[in-house]
């Protein structure tokens, strides 16, 4: 018998089951899409881009077999452990069949409307939530980065590659080694050849002189040697520069969540909305290390809550948006100094506005707001039928038409009415647009 | 065997402090390819010597938790063809793993030669001992004797067959895409069970004794031929049936009608079927093929192995091999392995197969060495032989669960698990107990207990019956029905559909009734799609 083959395999490659994985997630597809809608509706704006346990039904990937129904017919079965029982005991049965162990065996053998639970990876879960966003690759990818690096200097190291030797401290060490083993110059070896030679130029030498000769081609010999022995450069003395990989340098965000809440807002608008601030927020977290988000209701009257209240809730009341940016500037002036924030502006209406407060929001965009804003960005958010009607940009709500006006004078406002999630991404495309530029 | 280990403790508390420490193999929990080594070499010892085990040479692999995840998703084997399923089962077993609900296997192992088995890295040197004995020892003597891997698998050919397998269906896929390749694996899976052979079939006749068959035949019916038959007279109707009846008998040997291997009739027999298509049913008929020993021997299989890995700790133990820190640990999750709930326990699902394996492998050498008079009486042949070495592994070599539970399963053991026989009809409102372990009961719970693991009762019985190639070429099944036990209707309906894509045209299955031949049910691909409709 010959000694076992023992094989280290640990190193071998891993995630042999990835093509596996991938083949489930395009079977099972639609329900994950729609698992992944229903948790966008239940998550918070800032927690996109984090995996997610979802569990879906085990209709379409379920893998049938011909196999025996668990109840039905004559069986017999066989158990363990009995305690009372007596050949011809009478066991009533649990109540509707398909209880109790019958019920057990059916879903161990995937049947049964049992659910199936598994964790989307990030990468998974922004590929669905992108799905229907019809977001560009250049820009879908720039959004899953998670931070970018860049390297610097962080002191030296004793191993590296080639291309960072550290001539200087390199050639230290070696001196430093050099003098400390005593290797001899080549000076010193010049000197003791001169010698050497010197007297092999003179014929008429005494006996002591040859004998002095001798002991100076031994000396130069061991010099040699020691010269051989202890190298010039050693690897020992290698010094490479070492590099950190250090976040770049980020700075503060801080991104408003405008919405206007009033009765004409309903789920569907409320849930767009959501994508919208979703979106912003991904791009403000790639790029800024700290964001923060503020949420900012209106009716007739503006109010800072939280993101809870901000979807969830219901208010009555009439429609003033410039009262929510009245809102916002107060907030920008107590917390947020435009000198260590950038500042992201989101808003969600359905356009609708108290007659006369256009005017008013245009000028408090143009003299207040828009100078502290990086970007504003503004949806409209429309029904189908409504969206075929105002076909034309010109035509619109009074609201509309003010933005629009703003929009002409400042380049980083936008504006765009929406109909359904596809309709989001143009919104942004000036932000990505530069930003895939600076890239 | 939660008693074996609560017997074994207190040995050890006083002999281990006795034995001298060096002569152990190892000392704490890490492990390294040295101790390992040096492990293995004393586990062999014992298996080759003192058991006399025959197996193939091993080969053990070390990976780590992820690449056990990666190994067991597709069903166990290191090399599998891609497919969905696997995925699957990875990221279920990922989220109970990472979630704490199960543990990993602490080992898989393969019916192959050189015999692989993979051990964890994240398992303690006690771990690896136990898993070397169970897997290198126990199971691969198993593969390597037993008449039924003999007789099914060809452990010299299967990696390399894998290998294949993978590479041909990736072929497939690039050539063909992965959508129209995943059709016919999902087709071909759901008949997995019903895609083997149950028996050795007849060699096939080369050309030349075919042509000496059919001569012989030729000359037999001019020796017994009569022309007096002719002269009977007949009526025309009678003719015309007998016709019609001598057509459907002569296509249906033809096609050697009934076939009960669905996968590879439909692999030969399809008429819509490309080669490739073929190919692919093919290699799905061969790997169940390959697994169809492993489903009928669970119980013994892991007896064997269970077995085995207790017997040579014991022995190692006993020499003073193993420290007494690694015993406990070894004989811990050796006793939460076999451990069997009682029937009203929450954990009970049905009867843990290493539980029952290893106490009839232990109650055989019990019988063998120390037999009670009750053992004269049941086991006449090996009560009292003595030698308990032979007598087991002549079991491992010649049965199966079935048989070797009808063949060894003792009074003693039955009384031991309280096995009883529950009786459920599903027009009686109640169940039955029919059978305790007494007197009385222990045939019949034995019998009860061997037909649970009998393949033919636990999966249906479904034949292709007949099919007229030339007529309408409708796929007729036949369901026969044992105790009136139903498909499940679902499952059933779903499966016939992927019949049907293989098949090409209707699909029709008939339930009929075992004992009375009564048709329970008709039903047929052509009335799903119009429900549909």
């Amino acid at each position: 018998m010959p000694m076992p083959h023992f094989i280290d395999r640990r190193l071998n490659p891993k995630q042999k089951s990835l093509g596996n994985r991938q083949r489930f997630m395009r079977r099972a597809r639609a329900q994950i899409k729609e698992v992944v809608n229903k948790s966008i509706r239940e998550r918070n704006v800032s927690d996109i881009t984090n995996g997610e346990t979802i569990s879906i039904p085990t209709k379409g990937i379920g893998e049938p077999r011909f196999h025996h129904a668990p109840s039905g017919g004559r069986r017999n079965r066989v158990f363990t452990g009995n305690e009372e029982f007596n050949a011809g005991d009478r066991i009533p049965k649990p109540p509707q069949g398909g209880q109790g162990e019958g019920g057990k065996k059916a879903t161990d053998r995937g049947e049964g409307e049992d659910e199936f639970q598994f964790v989307l990876s990030r990468e998974e879960f922004l590929d669905m939530f992108f799905e229907d966003l019809e977001l560009p690759d250049l820009v879908k990818t720039s959004l899953k980065e998670v931070c970018s690096y860049k390297p610097h200097r962080a002191g030296f190291a004793s191993s590296g590659s080639p291309t960072n030797i550290n001539v200087l401290r390199t050639m230290r060490n070696s001196f430093g080694r050099r003098i400390a083993l005593k290797r001899p110059t080549s000076g010193d070896e010049d000197g003791l050849t001169q010698r050497i030679l010197d007297l092999e130029a003179r014929s008429d030498l005494t006996p002591d002189e040859r004998l002095w000769m001798a002991e100076l081609h031994k000396q130069l010999e061991e010099l040699k040697c020691r010269r051989r022995a202890i190298p010039y450069v050693d690897p020992f003395d290698l010094r490479y520069n070492r590099f950190e990989n250090h976040p770049e340098p980020n700075t503060n965000a801080v991104m408003f969540c405008l919405m206007d809440v009033s009765g004409s807002m309903g789920e569907r608008e409320k849930d767009l909305a959501k994508r919208f601030f979703m979106i912003l927020h991904m791009f403000l977290k790639r790029r800024y290390e700290r964001i923060e988000v503020v949420f900012v209701r209106h009716t007739h009257e503006a109010q800072e809550v939280d993101e809870e209240t901000f979807f969830y809730s219901r208010e009555t009341g009439g429609t003033v948006v410039s009262s929510a940016l009245k809102e916002m500037l107060e907030i920008v002036h107590d917390r947020y100094p435009p000198g260590e924030w950038n500042i992201y502006t989101a808003q969600a209406s359905d356009g609708d506005n108290f007659s006369g407060d256009a005017e008013k929001c245009i000028e408090l965009l143009d003299t207040a707001l828009m100078p502290l804003c990086q970007y504003y960005a503004y949806v409209e958010i429309l029904d189908e039928r409504e969206m075929e009607l105002f076909q034309d940009p010109e035509k619109g709500t009074a609201l509309w038409q003010a933005y629009r006006a703003v929009g002409a004078s400042w380049p980083n406002f936008e504006t765009k009415r929406i109909a359904g999630p596809g309709d989001i991404y143009p919104v942004f495309r000036e932000l990505f647009a530069k930003q895939v530029a600076d890239g | 065997m939660a008693e074996a280990a609560a017997k074994r403790a207190p040995e050890m508390e006083s002999g281990g402090v006795a034995e001298p420490e060096s002569r152990h193999l190892f000392e704490g929990s890490n492990w390294t390819f040295d101790t390992m080594g040096r492990t293995y070499d004393a586990i062999q010892e014992i298996a080759l010597n003192d058991l006399g085990l025959d197996v193939y040479p091993n080969q053990i692999e070390i990976i780590s938790s992820e690449q056990m995840l990666d190994a067991y998703s597709s069903i166990g084997m290191p090399l599998m063809y891609q497919h969905w399923s696997y995925g699957k089962r990875f990221v279920r077993e990922a989220q109970m793993y990472q979630k704490g609900y199960a543990g990993l296997a602490y080992e898989i192992v393969i019916n192959s030669n050189p015999c692989i088995s993979y051990n964890m890295e994240d398992s303690t040197m006690a771990m690896q001992a136990l898993v070397m004995a169970h897997a290198a020892f126990g199971h691969n003597h198993f593969f390597k004797n037993n008449y039924l891997f003999q007789q099914w698998t060809d452990a010299e050919g299967i990696l390399d067959y894998l290998e294949f397998a993978k590479r041909y269906v990736a072929k497939c896929e690039e050539r063909h895409s992965t959508a129209a390749v995943e059709e016919i694996l999902d087709a071909a899976h759901t008949l997995m069970d019903h895609g083997v052979f149950r028996y050795r079939r007849r060699p096939k006749l080369n050309l030349r004794e075919q042509a000496e068959r059919e001569r012989e035949r030729r000359q037999y019916q001019e020796r017994t031929f009569n022309d007096l038959w002719r002269t009977l007279p007949r009526n025309g109707a009678d003719m015309q049936m007998e016709q019609a009846d001598v057509e459907i008998d002569e296509r249906k040997t033809r096609l050697k009608l009934p076939e009960e291997n669905l996968l590879y009739f439909l692999e030969k027999n399809s008429p819509v079927l490309e080669p490739w298509q073929r190919e692919l049913l093919h290699i799905v008929r061969n790997i169940g093929q390959y697994f169809y020993p492993q489903k009928q021997t669970k119980v013994m299989n892991e007896g064997c192995a269970t077995f085995v890995h207790l017997y040579i700790l014991n022995q190692l133990y006993d020499k003073g091999l193993l420290p007494e820190g690694a015993m406990l640990e070894a004989l811990h999750s050796h006793s939460s392995v076999v451990f069997q709930p009682d029937f009203n326990d929450k954990r009970y699902s049905g009867i843990n197969p290493y539980a029952l394996g290893l106490a009839m492998m232990e109650d055989i050498k019990r019988i063998c060495v120390e037999p009670t008079p009750e053992d004269e009486e049941w086991f006449p042949e090996i009560a009292g032989c003595g030698d308990w070495r032979g007598t087991l592994k002549d079991a491992w070599a010649n049965y199966r669960d079935e048989s070797f539970i009808q063949q060894y399963l003792s009074p003693n053991v039955i009384r031991k698990m309280k096995l009883f026989v529950l009786a459920d009809d599903s027009t009686d409102t109640h169940f039955t107990v029919t059978d305790i372990h007494d007197e009385r009961g222990f045939r019949n719970v034995r019998r009860a207990l061997a037909r649970s693991y009998d393949l033919g009762a636990i999966e249906p019985d479904i034949q292709i019956v007949d099919v007229d190639l030339r007529g309408d070429r409708k796929l007729r099944l036949q369901h026969t029905m044992r105790d009136g036990v139903p498909l499940s209707e679902r499952s059933r309906d779903e499966v016939l559909k992927h019949i049907r894509r293989l098949w090409g045209y209707e699909v029709g299955l008939v339930g009929v009734e075992a004992d009375t031949d009564k048709t329970s049910y008709e039903i047929s691909t052509e009335d799903a799609v119009d429900e549909d409709d």
